[in-house]
């Protein structure tokens, strides 16, 4: 344990609708620790990417952001534009969802990669043009030395995706979030895209936090997971207590929509039925609750709090958690 | 890029051919029948039939079309009937003081209209955006001949900074040149910006929300940076569409800027072949600047497969 890098406290980010106030994060606490990696898990529209911007900083210009967002002893919700431009892109890198559109279209792959660098750190052109050849071969493209020149649109979705990865490891940053990074890629690079996440991360000893909408993501490479649902984390512990034994309904719901590849032909999927709570009208109780199978009596009428189970580690925010070992990896 | 630049350059062919029929049936539509106008209304109708066989007026006007067509493409463009003069001569004469009141009309609505543009963009919706966004509306809305009105009004009549009308030649006296062409060239300029500027803005405004700028913050980079490089350079290829159309009309002169300040451009030349019905010089010039006008959109599509990497490659 070498501390703790990032901590969200009591996060909560509301956009102005015409239907009312949207509330995309409802106090949301989190925690990384230096070195570490930490997956966001929940469906679309559960305020996972909303979360990411508010430690990011980059909401949109409406939304309101209360609560504290400390990075490496600083709270970035109060840190003023220019010391804020300082740390990202040096410290806290991100890759977005789709790099069809997160990579400028007009300007060359060397000029993405060499700006970045130059921004942050003391290097001429030639070095910076050396870091970022060594940075593309890093992230496993071919003939780095030629990519400099091209533009995105004569890469591959994968390999933009690799050259978006080598720009948010540019400056060596403390931490990486990553929005969902292999959803818009075709199934054969998504392995490849997160297995090379994970080899930067642990060379480079950086925290991460992945975001994805898929327990199987995370399954096998983070530390802890945190599982959102309409605004608010329901279930956190380390990822082998979480899959060994899950206690949220929530998060049995989603591991049990994965499909399973022993399953018998023609075996529907079980989908969570009817759909995550208008985030313009909280629910009094359970936000989970209409859709939940072991909902009853109190949960329509109070909100569970995230709260310890067993282990210290383990929080879930569940009246009726499910107590027989959930069968992990069915 | 050389595939590309050949087709586009294979296009610009059938468009020059059926701008050149344009012109003539056009031409040849027009009442009055140049013979009559040649030899006035004394004529007697033996004379106006033997001046129509002479000038192969009396022929089909498909022939006729071919026939000036074969001259054209020897560098003959013909020559007017009243002065003498040929067409070519008469439009490299007037065609530098077009040429430069276009320039600097489109140097200074760019120079008003881009920093505008950028500003509001990066400030939409402020009250400065409203300011600016609206005053170009406003802008739009006055006519060329009021604003010409009004700035001989202002810098010549009342301040005395300024000629209000003539001409001196660039070669002869620069300075004396550039006194006169500051207020026709203002007045165009003041027509262009607003719509330099509403384009522009509303590009920039759309390649603001995009999430390569989003990137570009998460990078760190500098807000003018950002708006100068990422957001600007994606955004600018309407721009060069709408300068490059700005400038392809003005290469046919501005007609009632040249006559308000007493210019002699093409504007001029055309109108005046119009009032005397000298159809050569009309029909050479027309084709002329419509010529220039294809050329021009010509270099509009190179600058765009300049601006944007995906054009030149063949992937838009």
């Amino acid at each position: 344990m070498s501390g703790v890098l990032l901590s969200v406290e009591d996060a909560l980010v509301e956009l102005p609708t015409p239907r009312g106030n949207l509330r995309a994060v409802d106090h949301v606490d989190l925690t990384v620790d230096a070195g570490r990696t930490l997956g966001i898990v929940g469906e679309s529209g559960c305020g996972k990417t909303m979360l990411s911007r508010a430690i990011l900083q980059l909401l949109p210009k409406k939304a309101r952001l209360s609560g504290r967002v400390m990075f490496d002893g600083q709270d970035l919700t109060r840190l003023s534009p220019e010391k804020l431009r300082k740390l990202r892109g040096r410290s806290l890198a991100v890759v977005f969802q789709d790099p069809m559109t997160s990579l400028n279209p007009v300007l060359t792959i060397g000029t993405q990669l060499i700006e970045t660098i130059q921004e942050h750190l003391a290097l001429d052109l030639a070095e910076a043009r050396k870091r970022s050849v060594e940075l593309l071969a890093a992230v496993g493209i071919p003939a780095p030395e030629q990519r400099l020149a091209q533009y995105p649109h004569q890469l591959s979705g994968g390999m933009r995706q690799r050259v978006a990865i080598a720009v948010a490891l540019s400056c060596e940053p403390k931490l990486l979030i990553a929005d969902e990074p292999t959803t818009a890629l075709d199934v054969t690079i998504q392995a490849q895209i997160l297995d090379l996440l994970a080899r930067e991360q642990r060379r480079r000893h950086m925290a991460m936090i992945i975001i994805t909408h898929d327990l199987g993501v995370v399954a096998g490479r983070t530390d802890e997971v945190a599982v959102m649902y309409a605004g608010r984390v329901v279930e956190r512990a380390p990822t082998p207590a979480l899959f060994k034994q899950m206690r949220m309904p929530y998060t049995e719901a989603l591991l049990a929509a994965l499909p399973k590849l022993d399953a018998a032909p023609h075996t529907p999927l079980p989908a969570i039925s009817g759909r995550p709570p208008d985030p313009t009208r909280p629910l009094k109780g359970c936000s989970f609750a209409p859709r939940c199978r072991y909902a009853a009596g109190r949960c329509n009428t109070d909100k569970p709090v995230l709260s310890r189970a067993e282990t210290a580690e383990h929080l879930y925010a569940c009246f009726h958690p499910i107590e027989t070992t959930a069968s992990g990896r069915a | 890029m050389l595939f590309f630049v050949a087709r586009k350059l294979l296009y610009i062919v059938p468009v020059l051919i059926a701008v050149s029929i344009l012109t003539f049936v056009i031409a040849s539509l027009l009442p009055g029948d140049l013979a009559y106008v040649i030899l006035g209304d004394q004529a007697t109708p033996e004379k106006v039939a033997a001046l129509r066989h002479d000038m192969g007026l009396d022929e089909p006007i498909w022939l006729r079309y071919f026939g000036w067509l074969w001259h054209i493409l020897q560098g003959d463009f013909g020559r007017s009937f009243r002065t003498g003069q040929t067409v070519l001569d008469a439009v490299s004469e007037r065609i530098p003081v077009s040429f430069e009141l276009m320039m600097l009309a489109e140097l200074i609505g760019l120079a008003i209209g881009v920093p505008l543009a950028i500003a509001c963009a990066a400030k939409a919706g402020s009250a400065f955006d409203r300011f600016v966004t609206s005053s170009a509306f406003g802008m739009l809305s006055v006519p060329t001949f009021l604003s010409a009105i009004l700035l001989i009004y202002l810098f010549a009549v009342e301040l005395h900074w300024l000629p209000a009308t003539g001409y001196v030649p660039i070669a002869e006296d620069p300075i004396a040149n550039l006194r006169f062409m500051v207020l026709p060239a203002l007045t165009l300029a003041l027509a262009e910006w607003p719509g330099i500027m509403r384009v522009l803005r509303s590009d920039m405004i759309a390649a603001l929300q995009e999430d390569y700028i989003a990137l570009a913050k998460a990078k760190g980079l500098k807000p003018s940076r950002i708006l100068f490089v990422h957001a600007l350079k994606p955004s600018s290829l309407t721009l060069v569409t709408i300068t490059g159309i700005n400038i392809g009309r003005l290469i046919g002169g501005a007609v009632i800027v040249e006559t308000i300040f007493a210019l002699p451009g093409i504007g001029r030349l055309l109108v005046g072949a119009i009032y005397t019905r000298d159809l050569i010089i009309l029909q050479g010039v027309v084709l002329l600047v419509a010529a220039g006008f294809v050329i021009m959109n010509f270099i509009v599509d190179m600058l765009y497969a300049v601006l944007d990497p995906r054009i030149r490659h063949g992937h838009a």
